[in-house]
C-alpha cells in the first residue's frame, strides 16, 4: 500500500494544487503551487475551511459534509487577499483516511497568473492553461487589430458621408445635407431665415458659352455666397442653379434685406471665363421660422419658394419675403419660372 | 497573402527606415494604396510588388530583408505580442524550437485565416537540429531564420544558424544550440499582458 508521502510526491508533479486532508479536515499537505500562493504562513496542520471558503455547495457545513461531496465539482475562494475563486473536487482517501482535494483556478485563472505571478512551471505539463492563456493573449491582440480596422473603416464611412453631403461641384452642401440641416434646426426649436436663390439668366450662359462656363459660373456664385454667408449659416445647391440659404438666429427682416441685396448685386458683378463675360443676376425669397408656430421643412420651402416666385413675377433680380397674399396670387398652384 | 504578413513588411521599412520611405516604395508599387491593413487578405501579385519595390528601395537582396524582417518581429518592442505567443513555445530554446512544429497550427488559432506552410524540427544530435520549412509563403526560411536569431538572444541561447539548402522541396535551416544559458535573456512574466 503506498503511503501517503508517496501519493503526495506523485501528486505534486501531476497536481500541483492538491491538498491533502486528514478526517478533522487539517491540511497534510499541499502542492507546490499552492505552496507558492500561499503567502508566508504555512498551511500545514491548519483546518482546510479556515484557509478555503466553500461557497458552493451551500449544505456543506462540516468535514463529513465535505466527505459526501466525492466525485463533484466544488467552489472555494481564498479566505485571504486576493480571494482567488477556485474550482475542486475531492476524492476520499481508502480506509477513511481523509480526502484528496484537487484544485484548480477555472475561469479566475488570468488574475491568478498575475496575482501570484505564476509560470509556466507551476501547472502540470498536461493543464491546458498554458495553451488558454496562450489562446487569450493571441485572440485579443487579434481582437485589437480589428478593433483598429474597424476604427480606420469608421473614419472612412464619416468621410465617405461627408462627401455624400457635398456638392462635389462647387463644394456647398447639397440637397441632403440642407435636409439634415433643416430637420436638426427644427427639432431642436432653434429660429432660423430660409432664404431660395435662384439664378437669372444662367441658362444663357450654359446655351451661350457651354457647360464648361456654366459650370465656372457656378463655382464663382457659390464662393460669393459663401463670402456674404457667417460661417455659421448653411448654404447648399440644390438643383441646377437654385440654392438654399439659411440663417440661423437670423430673425432681423432688415438685416435679411441687406444681404440679399448685397448678395444679388455681387452676383451681378460680370464673371470672366477666359476671354468671356458671363453676366447673371438672380432673384431671392425668404421664409422665418417664426413664421410658422410648428415649423415644418417642406412648408417652409414651399413657403421661400412663393416669395422666390413673387421677386420674379416682380421683374427680377429682387429680394422678397413670404406673406400670405403671394400665395394666392401665385395661379396656376405652384409653378415657377425658370 | 495575409495582411499580417504584409503589415510585417511595412512595420519593419517604416520603423528601420522612416514612413516617408514607405510612402516611396508605396508609390513605386502603384498598388493605389499606402498601408496594409492587418486583418484582410490581399492578393499575391500585390504582395510581390510590395516587395519588389522594398528591394528596389533598400538595395538589398530581398531575401536577406526578410531575415531581418523576421528580427524586427521578435526584438521590436512594437511587435511585442508576437514576442510573448511564441514565448508560450516552452520555457528554454530547446522547448521553443520543438514547438515549431506547433506554429502554423498556433497561428490558425489566432487568426484563422493566417496560414503558415509547415514546420518540422528533426533533432539530429543533442544540440543539433534541423527546422525544414515547407513551401508555399516565399521567404518564409529567411523569415523564420531571422525569427530564431531574435529568440535565442530572447532566451539568452547561444546559436549558430545556418540555411542549409533544400530537402524535398523544403527550405533546411540548420541550428546548432552552442549553449543554452549563455546569457541572461529577457524575462517572460505570463500575466503581463493588458487583456
Amino acid at each position: 500500500m503506498m503511503s501517503l508521502q508517496d501519493l503526495s510526491a506523485m501528486a505534486d508533479q501531476i497536481c500541483p494544487m492538491h491538498v491533502i486532508i486528514d478526517t478533522d479536515g487539517k491540511l497534510q499537505s499541499y502542492g507546490p503551487t499552492l505552496d507558492k500562493i500561499r503567502g508566508e504562513d504555512s498551511w500545514e496542520g491548519r483546518s482546510f475551511f479556515d484557509i478555503f471558503d466553500l461557497q458552493r455547495p451551500r449544505w456543506v457545513k462540516t468535514v463529513d459534509d465535505l466527505m459526501e461531496t466525492a466525485g463533484s465539482k466544488l467552489h472555494f475562494q481564498l479566505r485571504s487577499a486576493p480571494h482567488t475563486r477556485m474550482k475542486g473536487v475531492l476524492v476520499p482517501l481508502p480506509a477513511g483516511k481523509g480526502g484528496f482535494i484537487n484544485l484548480s483556478f477555472g475561469i479566475s485563472v488570468l488574475d491568478a497568473v498575475r496575482d501570484f505571478d505564476l509560470t509556466s512551471q507551476d501547472f502540470s505539463p498536461t493543464d491546458l492553461t498554458i495553451e488558454m492563456l496562450y489562446l487569450v493573449e493571441a485572440k485579443s491582440a487579434a481582437m485589437e487589430a480589428s478593433r483598429q480596422l474597424n476604427l480606420r473603416l469608421q473614419g472612412a464611412k464619416i468621410a465617405a458621408e461627408e462627401q455624400a453631403f457635398t456638392d462635389t461641384l462647387t463644394g456647398l452642401k447639397n440637397r441632403r445635407a440642407m435636409d439634415h440641416v433643416l430637420n436638426r434646426l427644427i427639432n431642436s426649436g432653434r429660429d432660423f431665415a430660409l432664404m431660395h436663390v435662384d439664378l437669372d439668366f444662367f441658362k444663357q450662359v450654359n446655351d451661350t458659352y457651354g457647360h464648361a462656363a456654366g459650370d465656372a459660373v457656378l463655382q464663382r456664385v457659390a464662393a460669393i455666397m459663401v463670402d456674404c454667408t457667417r460661417k455659421s449659416d448653411t448654404v447648399a445647391r440644390i438643383g441646377g442653379d437654385e440654392f438654399v440659404l439659411i440663417f440661423e438666429g437670423l430673425m432681423d427682416i432688415g438685416r435679411l434685406s441687406e444681404l440679399a441685396q448685397r448678395l444679388i448685386q455681387r452676383l451681378e458683378d460680370p464673371m470672366m471665363y477666359g476671354a468671356q463675360t458671363c453676366r447673371i443676376s438672380a432673384s431671392a425669397g425668404t421664409t422665418l421660422s417664426s413664421s410658422m408656430s410648428q415649423p415644418d421643412a417642406a412648408q417652409l420651402l414651399h413657403q421661400a419658394d412663393v416669395a422666390l416666385y413673387g421677386a420674379k413675377r416682380a421683374g427680377r433680380a429682387r429680394h422678397m419675403f413670404f406673406a400670405p397674399h403671394l400665395e394666392a396670387e401665385m395661379a396656376p398652384p405652384s409653378s415657377k419660372s425658370a | 497573402m495575409h495582411g499580417l504578413i504584409n503589415r510585417a513588411v511595412q512595420a519593419f521599412v517604416t520603423s528601420t527606415y522612416g514612413s516617408k520611405r514607405w510612402n516611396e516604395i508605396m508609390d513605386a508599387s502603384e498598388l493605389g494604396f499606402s498601408e496594409f491593413e492587418a486583418m484582410l487578405v490581399y492578393p499575391e501579385d500585390q504582395s510581390m510588388r510590395m516587395m519588389r519595390a522594398v528591394e528596389r528601395s533598400l538595395e538589398r537582396p530581398l531575401l536577406e530583408i526578410l531575415e531581418d524582417v523576421g528580427t524586427f518581429l521578435v526584438s521590436n518592442p512594437q511587435v511585442e505580442a508576437l514576442r510573448r505567443l511564441l514565448r508560450f513555445g516552452g520555457v528554454n530554446y530547446v522547448e521553443f524550437l520543438h514547438s515549431l512544429d506547433d506554429l502554423p497550427d498556433r497561428a490558425r488559432l489566432a487568426v484563422s485565416d493566417l496560414h503558415l506552410p509547415g514546420l518540422e524540427l528533426i533533432e539530429q544530435a543533442p544540440g543539433q537540429f534541423e527546422l525544414l520549412c515547407q513551401p508555399g509563403v516565399p521567404g518564409y526560411a529567411q523569415v523564420m531564420t531571422g525569427v530564431l536569431r531574435a529568440m535565442a538572444d530572447d532566451y539568452g541561447a547561444l546559436v549558430i544558424l545556418d540555411l542549409a539548402g533544400t530537402q524535398d522541396g523544403a527550405d533546411v535551416i540548420s541550428i546548432t544550440l552552442i549553449e543554452s544559458e549563455f546569457s541572461e535573456g529577457r524575462t517572460f512574466d505570463l500575466g503581463a499582458h493588458p487583456l
